[in-house]
């Protein structure tokens, strides 16, 4: 944040402040009220839910709907199926689509703009498109219900990555990799010590980033997981809201304990968020 | 520089190979077959259970001529594109250039604004089923019934259903376009405003006369993206609308397109048919992003 535009040196701009502070501040307030809604809805005992008129204090606050919850559906095993297939994705695409993204950048060989022109092609093609035949393949790979059917099939969603490694390592000096060729370091040897380095934080955001969007993913599971002890969570809520739509302090609490983990991934990873959102426009 | 041998510039491109090739394969299997597979589904009858049947053009006529269904989600969904994409543009940039004033408490402003973003879509729609819910127990019923009016049926009427969930759009959405605003903000320089003060220019001049020209390139992504993105609207319509083993709510009143393809496809397993759809929405979001990039015109701007 380099740049601060300032408006208020002009006599008459303190008004146009005290217009913008109430706008931001109802904008707070809009943001807020669902979470906060959320929250309350979720440790209340039943009469306060039904009560006349609702109220944001909880007169006897209660953790039953939580309880509740986590006796009902495997709640801790779905975080985990989550964590897990999120995190396996991530690793994966952080470390694959470096190392394509240098042999696009640095090396010359046979078809590489052709190749790389399919990948980039590819993030026009909306997800619908693909759907259907990667339902029919996964079953058919007797994939349905498993984690190599939730993780491999989104490891194929790489293109962009990819793309942004390309990128970064281009504007990476010939010279640093010319000398290490000359030390006699192998290609995989350049790619460890010299190119990882130096793209360490592209890398940071772009894991960051497609773990929080494989986290949040949800119609692939819908497609392809039909047993409770598979399901991810945004899979699991959905589910739970259509069983128990009606307790609504225990689908609200299912939707906190699907918030928090992001929320805190959120607060310590917020600087590499945002330039992840700032990266997205490069494609454009 | 030495002139490589043969064996060298094999053994180079060999590891060249090599480094592109897991997720070379993994695309190929899982982007480039189905692209192509869905493509001769889309002329097929196919209920996973037997065989394809080729079925020729028939796929494509009963969705563009005898499927009231299919244009009802059209519809449906140029509504909601048509409503959400312009709101959610006018608000996230009214936002970002809020923020990007000289203010306190800028970044708990800014965290506070981008949370929706983080959460995932399906618990905000869990959520505001909840703001939303019938007769007097929502939140939102409860401030109508306090301002003196009629409780509405947010997501039990067909008048209502789809609006509710473009409201709810609106809300998740503004904070990622809003950073993309914000970073496009940096780029304007702060002369340029100087400069308009001195010559006694208001907020709403300089908004209009710098700030709005100088942001076209980002004003012409932001609104590519959030085009393509509310086009494609699946999950808000699966939790809001999906509770009878159904999707799309009462009447089909908020069935989108996307919606439609999950319903032929996956619930009713009619996937020669659903393929054909697919390839229709392809279809529209290729020209979406046409006539959007010509309609912005040129984005590059001088200064």
């Amino acid at each position: 944040m380099a740049a601060v535009h300032e408006i208020g040196i002009r006599k008459d701009s303190l008004g146009i402040k005290t217009y913008i502070y109430i706008f931001l501040i109802a904008g707070a307030v809009t943001m807020a009220i669902p979470y906060v809604w959320m929250f309350v809805t979720s440790i209340k005992p039943l009469e306060e839910i039904q009560a006349f008129p609702p109220s944001f204090i909880v007169k006897n606050p209660t953790i039953e709907p939580y309880q509740d919850l986590f006796r009902m559906v495997p709640m801790i095993r779905y975080l985990f199926n989550s964590i897990f297939v999120a995190g396996c994705i991530t690793l994966f695409n952080v470390f694959a689509t470096s190392l394509a993204g240098y042999a696009f950048a640095k090396h010359r060989f046979w078809g590489r703009d052709k190749i790389f022109f399919v990948f980039l092609a590819s993030l026009m093609i909306p997800w619908q498109v693909n759907i259907i035949p990667g339902f029919i393949i996964v079953k058919n790979l007797g994939w349905l219900n498993t984690y190599k059917g939730l993780i491999i099939p989104s490891m194929a969603w790489c293109a962009f990555g990819i793309f942004i490694n390309r990128q970064f390592i281009y504007s990476i000096p010939d010279d640093l990799i010319d000398a290490a060729r000359i030390d006699g370091c192998s290609e995989f040897r350049i790619y460890i010590s010299v190119i990882l380095p130096l793209i360490k934080p592209v890398l940071a955001t772009l894991a960051i980033f497609t773990f929080l969007q494989q986290w949040n993913n949800f119609v692939w599971p819908l497609v392809i997981i039909h047993n409770s002890s598979m399901r991810t969570i945004p899979l699991g809520l959905a589910v739970l809201t259509g069983q128990f739509g009606a307790n609504y302090a225990m689908v609200m609490a299912g939707a906190v304990v699907a918030t928090i983990p992001m929320l805190v991934v959120y607060l310590m990873f917020q600087k590499y968020i945002i330039r992840g959102i700032a990266l997205t426009e490069l494609k454009g | 520089m030495e002139k490589e041998t043969f064996w060298q510039k094999l053994n180079r491109q060999k590891s060249s190979y090599l480094f592109i090739a897991l997720p070379a394969i993994l695309f190929f299997i899982f982007q480039l077959v189905p692209l192509i597979a869905s493509f001769f589904l889309s002329f097929t009858e196919y209920n996973v259970v037997h065989m394809p049947k080729f079925v020729g053009l028939q796929n494509y006529k009963s969705i563009l001529f005898d499927d009231p269904l299919f244009w009802k989600a059209m519809r449906n969904t140029v509504f909601y594109v048509a409503g959400v994409v312009p709101i959610g543009i006018c608000v996230s940039l009214l936002l970002a250039v809020a923020i990007d004033q000289k203010i306190k408490f800028k970044n708990f402003f800014k965290s506070l604004f981008f949370l929706p973003t983080v959460t995932a879509i399906i618990a905000v729609s869990v959520i505001w089923k909840w703001l939303y819910a019938g007769e007097k127990y929502g939140l939102f019923n409860f401030f109508l019934i306090k301002f003196g009016r009629q409780p509405i049926d947010w997501l039990a009427s067909p008048e209502w259903t789809l609006p509710s969930i473009m409201i709810m759009s609106v809300w998740a959405g503004v904070g990622y376009n809003m950073i993309l605003f914000l970073s496009g903000l940096q780029t304007i320089p702060n002369t340029m405003y100087e400069a308009a003060e001195i010559d006694g220019a208001g907020f709403w001049r300089k908004f209009f006369h710098i700030t709005l020209p100088l942001l076209k390139p980002t004003l012409v992504f932001v609104s590519l993206m959030s085009l393509i993105f509310s086009f494609q609207v699946f999950e808000q319509v699966y939790i809001m609308t999906g509770e009878q083993g159904g999707i799309g709510g009462v009447l089909n009143s908020a069935l989108t397109i996307v919606a439609y393809l999950y319903d032929k496809g996956f619930m009713k397993f009619q996937m020669g048919y659903a393929s054909a759809l697919a390839y229709v929405i392809a279809f529209c979001v290729f020209i979406l992003t046409m006539v959007n990039k010509s309609l912005m015109g040129e984005s590059r701007v001088d200064y």
